[in-house]
């Protein structure tokens, strides 16, 4: 993949991988038309592109229904010049975009009545990371990743367990996963993306400044973050939702076999179908309290 | 490849076939490792004039699918339960020993790094079970470290405790390490991982009836061992259930030591299914200043137990005012993959790729990376037995030993409609 063997690697070159949320279900209720979106991005993508020559840029778009890579930088397809008007990089974008579209309404097959129309971020999570382990191979110097999500569209909790692997995963590989999400109300799953991968969680308050929300908080590399004020976290939602009523509940039951969570107390697990006893939480642990206060 | 590297494979693949003696170039034994390995032929050049070794990969990767068939053998074996709330104790024998130095430095010290990088994985796979240190010194065991969830107490103990004299007591450390895993809760798997250096033991009493008492308190002992094989040892692990391994040398040691990471098979009768109280705090805003419990400070973040309302630093933890186990969702989460693990692919035989290769994908569906060789030579290449897709020897490595998701299930919605479905 490096084209010019002479490529210096320093602390302030970065890939970034976007993975953009072109879910129509999202675009069509919102206040922000989808083209006006683009171009904010694409003047973001071009910003990155100019910071550093050795800047590298994969956009993978997030559907409803599939998800796939709609722009990698460094692909040397991507390097053929601009029609004059319009650069290299959003003629490749827009064309690979507008195919990915058609390609995401052709799959679906039923109109999602009553259910949340989520975009497979799980899909496009995983396709990241795979990437960027594949830049992690490449050799002893290689750009810093970074990952930064543009998502409007609701959680869908059918993605939890995927999209926390995914998180873990990335956690482990020390790549920050970034999010500006666009959509009304605050996602559970990025926010908490965010705060295990060590990113940046950021709820723009004017849409129509997207582009200065991007380029401020999101441009810098890595490195030159550690200089800047970055938005802090607003506290984290870390409860848990129960699997029997998918309530959001504070204090609940676990299943010690296979840690299913329940908001009151069941004879039988119905994840594993353990049978349990009676609820003991209070006097398991009084001996270990005990222990532990003698210790202190 | 050459001869030598294709007899090198198949001794491999027949689990090490004893030749003993003088092969055919009348080599010795002691100059054979060179002969064999010819380290220079696995070099080759790259566009940049660099030198890079090759298809170590598909060796690597052969091992890797023979592990992870073996897994998922016994995965379909023993279903999904998994003994996922862990109370281990880790036994280091420090007798004398333990200061050998056929392990370089010392056996010691290789023990104690090998430790070291289990505890951490022990943690990050097991979130919410607990680890104790115990070590075996003068025939006398000793308690380092209690139980506990925190990483760097344990790792700090052991390393600053690395000296060695006396026998072994594999008895007295039974007896130690049974009093405590007593009195854990009753949901919790019990075990035991004694690292044993020593080829004796030296024992006050009957070894017999402590290996009983522990089979009937349900402690599952394992023993890796670093100079032969033991009967003692051996019959503790078939007693208990547990595991019985012997390190050849330090790479084979940490290989064995990490297989104790992941959560074991759960045996029915050995822990109790229950219900456990849990809370899930919120983390608070880092701008609001609250004293903390942990360390009686004030300070922003942290989160507050849901039931008397206390600060607490980090998770997961125990309410130090109300005794409620406190967790975040995400550590609940950290053990769902144990429960939902995903298949292992399919190979795609090269044959296959290039008779049909109008309609095959030629790059990786994960990362993008061609599946073609440098001169149009199809490569290894594995497929998903659900979604279809192809994907690269590295990504299918880290799709199962990191990511555990399939990145082609998880990007059409028509196969995630179908799994849900089925679970």
């Amino acid at each position: 993949m490096a084209s010019a063997p002479s490529k210096l690697y320093t602390d302030d070159v970065s890939l970034l991988v976007v993975l953009l949320d072109a879910n129509p279900f999202f675009w069509s209720a919102s206040s922000l038309p989808f083209s006006k979106f683009i171009s904010h991005v694409i003047s973001f993508l071009n910003s990155v592109l100019l910071l550093n020559q050795l800047n590298q840029i994969v956009v993978i778009a997030t559907g409803h229904n599939c998800c796939d890579y709609v722009y990698d930088s460094s692909s040397p397809a991507s390097r053929s010049v601009g029609t004059g008007k319009l650069s290299a990089l959003s003629v490749d974008l827009l064309e690979k975009l507008e195919e990915f579209v058609g390609r995401d309404e052709k799959l679906l097959k039923k109109e999602p009545e009553g259910s949340i129309a989520s975009s497979l971020l799980s899909g496009s999570l995983s396709m990241a990371l795979c990437y960027i382990q594949r830049v992690f191979r490449s050799g002893p110097r290689h750009p810093h990743p970074r990952i930064l999500c543009l998502h409007g569209s609701q959680d869908g909790p059918e993605q939890y367990v995927a999209i926390m692997n995914a998180i873990f995963s990335a956690q482990r590989s020390m790549v920050p996963i970034d999010s500006c999400f666009i959509g009304a109300q605050n996602s559970a799953f990025l926010q908490q993306a965010s705060y295990i991968t060590g990113g940046v969680y950021l709820k723009p308050q004017l849409l129509e400044g997207t582009f200065q929300y991007l380029s401020t908080v999101f441009g810098t590399d890595l490195h030159s973050r550690g200089f800047l004020q970055l938005p802090k976290s607003v506290g984290v939602d870390f409860r848990a939702s129960c699997f029997c009523h998918k309530k959001t509940i504070d204090m609940g039951y676990i299943c010690s076999v296979c840690l299913s969570i329940f908001c009151k107390h069941h004879k039988k697990c119905s994840t594993c179908g353990s049978v349990f006893g009676q609820p003991h939480s209070e006097v398991a642990s009084e001996p270990n309290k005990k222990r532990k206060a003698g210790d202190t | 490849m050459n001869n030598g590297e294709g007899r090198r494979l198949a001794g491999q693949a027949e689990e090490e076939d004893d030749e003993d003696d003088v092969d055919e170039c009348g080599l010795e034994a002691w100059e054979r490792a060179y002969a064999d390995e010819r380290s220079w032929e696995s070099l080759q050049e790259d566009e940049s004039g660099m030198l890079r070794s090759i298809d170590n990969k598909a060796l690597y990767h052969a091992q890797y699918r023979r592990r992870l068939r073996s897994l998922a053998s016994s995965n379909a074996a023993s279903r999904i339960q998994k003994g996922l709330i862990r109370y281990l104790c880790i036994v280091i024998d420090l007798s004398r020993a333990a200061s050998e130095t056929d392990f370089r430095p010392s056996r010691m010290a290789v023990v104690a790094k090998n430790v070291e990088a289990f505890i951490r994985e022990f943690f990050d796979q097991n979130p919410l079970s607990q680890i104790g240190l115990v070590t075996i010194k003068d025939g006398v065991a000793n308690c380092l470290t209690d139980l506990g969830g925190s990483p760097e107490s344990h790792i700090k103990a052991l390393m600053g405790k690395l000296e060695c004299s006396g026998d072994s007591s594999l008895q007295n450390a039974l007896d130690l390490v049974c009093g405590y895993l007593e009195q854990i809760p009753s949901y919790g798997h019990r075990e035991v991982l004694i690292l044993n250096s020593a080829l004796s033991t030296c024992d006050p009493g009957d070894i017999m009836e402590t290996i009983q008492k522990c089979k009937k308190s349900k402690v599952r002992c394992s023993v890796i061992g670093l100079s032969a094989e033991i009967f003692i040892c051996k019959h503790i692990c078939q007693e208990t259930g547990g595991l019985y391994s012997v390190a050849v040398d330090e790479s084979h040691f940490k290989e064995l030591i990490l297989e104790h990471a992941p959560p074991p098979p759960a045996i029915a009768e050995f822990a109790i299914a229950n219900l456990i109280k849990m809370g899930f705090p919120q983390r608070a805003a880092e701008n609001v200043i609250s004293i903390c419990l942990c360390h009686k400070e004030a300070r922003g973040g942290g989160y507050t137990c849901p039931r008397c309302k206390a600060r607490v630093c980090e998770l997961p933890t125990e309410c130090r005012i109300c005794g409620l186990t406190l967790v975040s969702s995400p550590h609940l989460a950290r053990s769902y993959h144990h429960l939902f693990p995903i298949a292992p692919f399919d190979e795609v035989t090269p044959v296959r790729l290039s008779s049909s290769q109008h309609k095959l994908p030629k790059s990786c569906f994960g990362c993008q990376q061609s599946l073609l060789n440098p001169g149009n030579r199809p490569s290894l290449s594995v497929e998903c037995p659900r979604c279809k897709q192809f994907f690269c020897i590295d990504c299918d490595i880290y799709i199962h030993e990191s990511l555990h998701n399939c990145p082609g299930c998880e990007s059409f919605r028509h196969f995630k409609t179908v799994s849900s479905s089925e679970e």
